[in-house]
């Protein structure tokens, strides 16, 4: 098993964190991982992303073209990266400030409501597990076990009183993630 | 292979390595795409783990020169940079190689000429493999491709540094300084006293004891005849380490009929060309060499005797290709395929490259 999966979004919306959370969660697991981020221009203000792969195998390029998974979380990347997900793969985004909605007819596509999620439930630093969430329903690549464990590993120790919050984020997401098109 | 595994940078592994190396100092001054490496070190504290000083110098012309005083007290002494801060360091390259300093260099390459981008670049391989500075010496120059191996080839390079007595280069680029990867930690290596540094380096500038003669290092010598004896001995001493230390990993070349020859991060994308490339029938093989100097040149001369065609990658106008055209068969064509200012090349690129070239040319 190989996923390759690009997350992309705003700076300061957890796209980065979720990335290596996933890489984390895939460590626990036994499986071979990679993280890589934009680390340009535009890091300093603006769109972020970042590519993670999970492998069962040794992982070849950290850098990629196809992909997948998407994860879009704001509308430049949407222009930019849908039509980089490979035939049959997954599209997964927060409508939230998307004006150009996907569509491709042959990926399947599923909206979370992340941002109107994380807002109702008063914590919005949790946007991005919600996401998380929505896209370990879809492909249920990482159990929760482990994601938490990764969460452990990944998040400084001061702030492990918050991995329930997390977790109820994480589950949240899977419940509300909805599909719009799928092949 | 340590037993403790972390998810980690490129620049982040590298910086842990050199504490668990035991090296006694780290001088250097912040450029993208490898400021994690200062910024992991003194977050770390080393001074409070292993009494290993980080400093950061007031630039990259004081960082090499501060290298060249720590080596000489035989101190196990670092600096990294990226290539504009490379460039600046050239002279004290240049003296720390004709004084026979071991030390440790790590440039985290980005697409140039001039301040250029910090985006990836592997356009420095003349630079460090062909001089950079002036006189005849060469580097030992070591290009990891994971993560892994960004932390592995501290201690080797040090091991090597010091077996020599020459500066080694770890030559990387941005992109394997800023991903991140799992590593395997290794144990922490006690740095050395004072007491085994006398008796491990004898060389070392440490302070005249009675027991023998005043310990000088210098690269100058206003006397031509002993300072080709100097240079005559240096040359011997490469051609040593030519002989020794050439490191190589081969993917896939038994039946392969195209050979792709490619570095660092050009090799990680050209291992999925591989795979591409394979699933079209397509047989490609990798050839990464490990050491850019010493140069892997009987290899190349081998697989090209079987080969029908080799490819460099690289993220560059083409420079590594000379090398390997300068040792390959004359009989099959040796070509380049590169990106340059901070693109990278794409794996389905360098497939359709190999078609152009090989199948339908």
């Amino acid at each position: 098993m190989t996923e390759e999966i690009i997350i992309a979004g705003f700076g300061g919306q957890g796209v980065l964190s979720m990335g290596k959370i996933l890489a984390y969660s895939g460590i626990m697991q036994d499986q071979e991982v990679s993280w890589m981020p934009s680390y340009g221009p535009e890091m300093r203000g603006g769109t972020a992303n970042v590519t993670v792969i999970l492998s069962d195998d040794r992982i070849s390029s950290p850098i990629l073209t196809h992909f997948d998974t998407a994860i879009i979380l704001n509308q430049q990347s949407m222009d930019k990266f849908e039509k980089s997900v490979k035939p049959g793969g997954l599209l997964i985004y927060d409508p939230n400030g998307i004006t150009r909605h996907p569509e491709r007819k042959d990926i399947n596509i599923y909206k979370v409501e992340a941002s109107k999620e994380a807002a109702a439930m008063g914590f919005r630093k949790i946007f991005n597990m919600i996401v998380l969430g929505g896209y370990l329903k879809v492909k249920p690549l990482v159990k929760m076990e482990n994601v938490i464990k990764g969460l452990k590993k990944s998040l400084p120790e001061r702030y492990h009183h918050l991995i329930p919050d997390n977790e109820k984020a994480i589950t949240r997401g899977m419940e509300i993630v909805e599909a719009v098109h799928t092949v | 292979m340590g037993k403790e595994l972390r998810l980690m940078k490129g620049n982040e592994a590298f910086a842990e390595a050199v504490i668990r190396a035991g090296a006694d100092g780290y001088f250097g001054y912040p450029i993208t795409p490898q400021s994690e490496v200062m910024e992991y070190l003194m977050a770390e504290k080393p001074h409070e783990r292993t009494g290993m000083v980080v400093l950061q110098a007031e630039s990259e012309v004081a960082s090499i020169n501060m290298l060249y005083g720590g080596a000489a007290c035989g101190k196990k002494v670092l600096t990294s940079s990226s290539s504009p801060g490379i460039s600046l360091m050239q002279e004290g390259i240049s003296y720390l190689a004709g004084s026979e300093l071991p030390c440790l260099i790590m440039d985290a390459m980005r697409g140039g000429p001039g301040l250029g981008t910090i985006q990836p670049g592997q356009a420095d391989y003349f630079q460090l493999t062909k001089g950079g500075g002036h006189g005849d010496y060469n580097l030992i120059v070591i290009a990891p491709s994971s993560v892994q191996e960004m932390y592995d080839y501290v201690e080797i390079s040090f091991d090597l540094a010091f077996k020599y007595r020459n500066p080694v280069v770890v030559l990387t680029d941005g992109a394997i300084g800023q991903m991140m990867e799992k590593v395997y930690i290794g144990d922490q290596k006690p740095r050395l006293t004072e007491e085994e540094i006398r008796e491990k380096y004898p060389w070392a500038t440490l302070g005249k004891t009675p027991d023998r003669e005043r310990n000088i290092i210098t690269s100058l010598d206003l006397d031509p005849y002993r300072q080709e004896r100097h240079n005559l001995h240096l040359q011997k001493k490469f051609k040593e380490i030519e002989e020794n230390e050439v490191r190589y990993e081969e993917l896939n070349c038994e039946d392969a009929d195209f050979i792709i020859v490619a570095y660092g991060t050009s090799a990680r994308i050209s291992q999925k060309a591989m795979d591409i490339g394979r699933e079209k029938g397509l047989k490609i093989g990798i050839f990464r060499p490990i050491t850019l100097w010493p140069f892997p040149k009987k290899e190349i001369r081998a697989l090209s005797e079987k080969v029908k065609g080799i490819l460099t990658v690289e993220m560059s106008a083409g420079q590594m290709v000379e090398d390997v055209r300068l040792h390959a068969s004359e009989k099959i064509p040796v070509e380049h395929y590169g990106r340059m200012g901070g693109v990278i090349p794409t794996p389905n690129e360098i497939v359709e490259v190999i078609e152009n070239l090989f199948v339908k040319g």
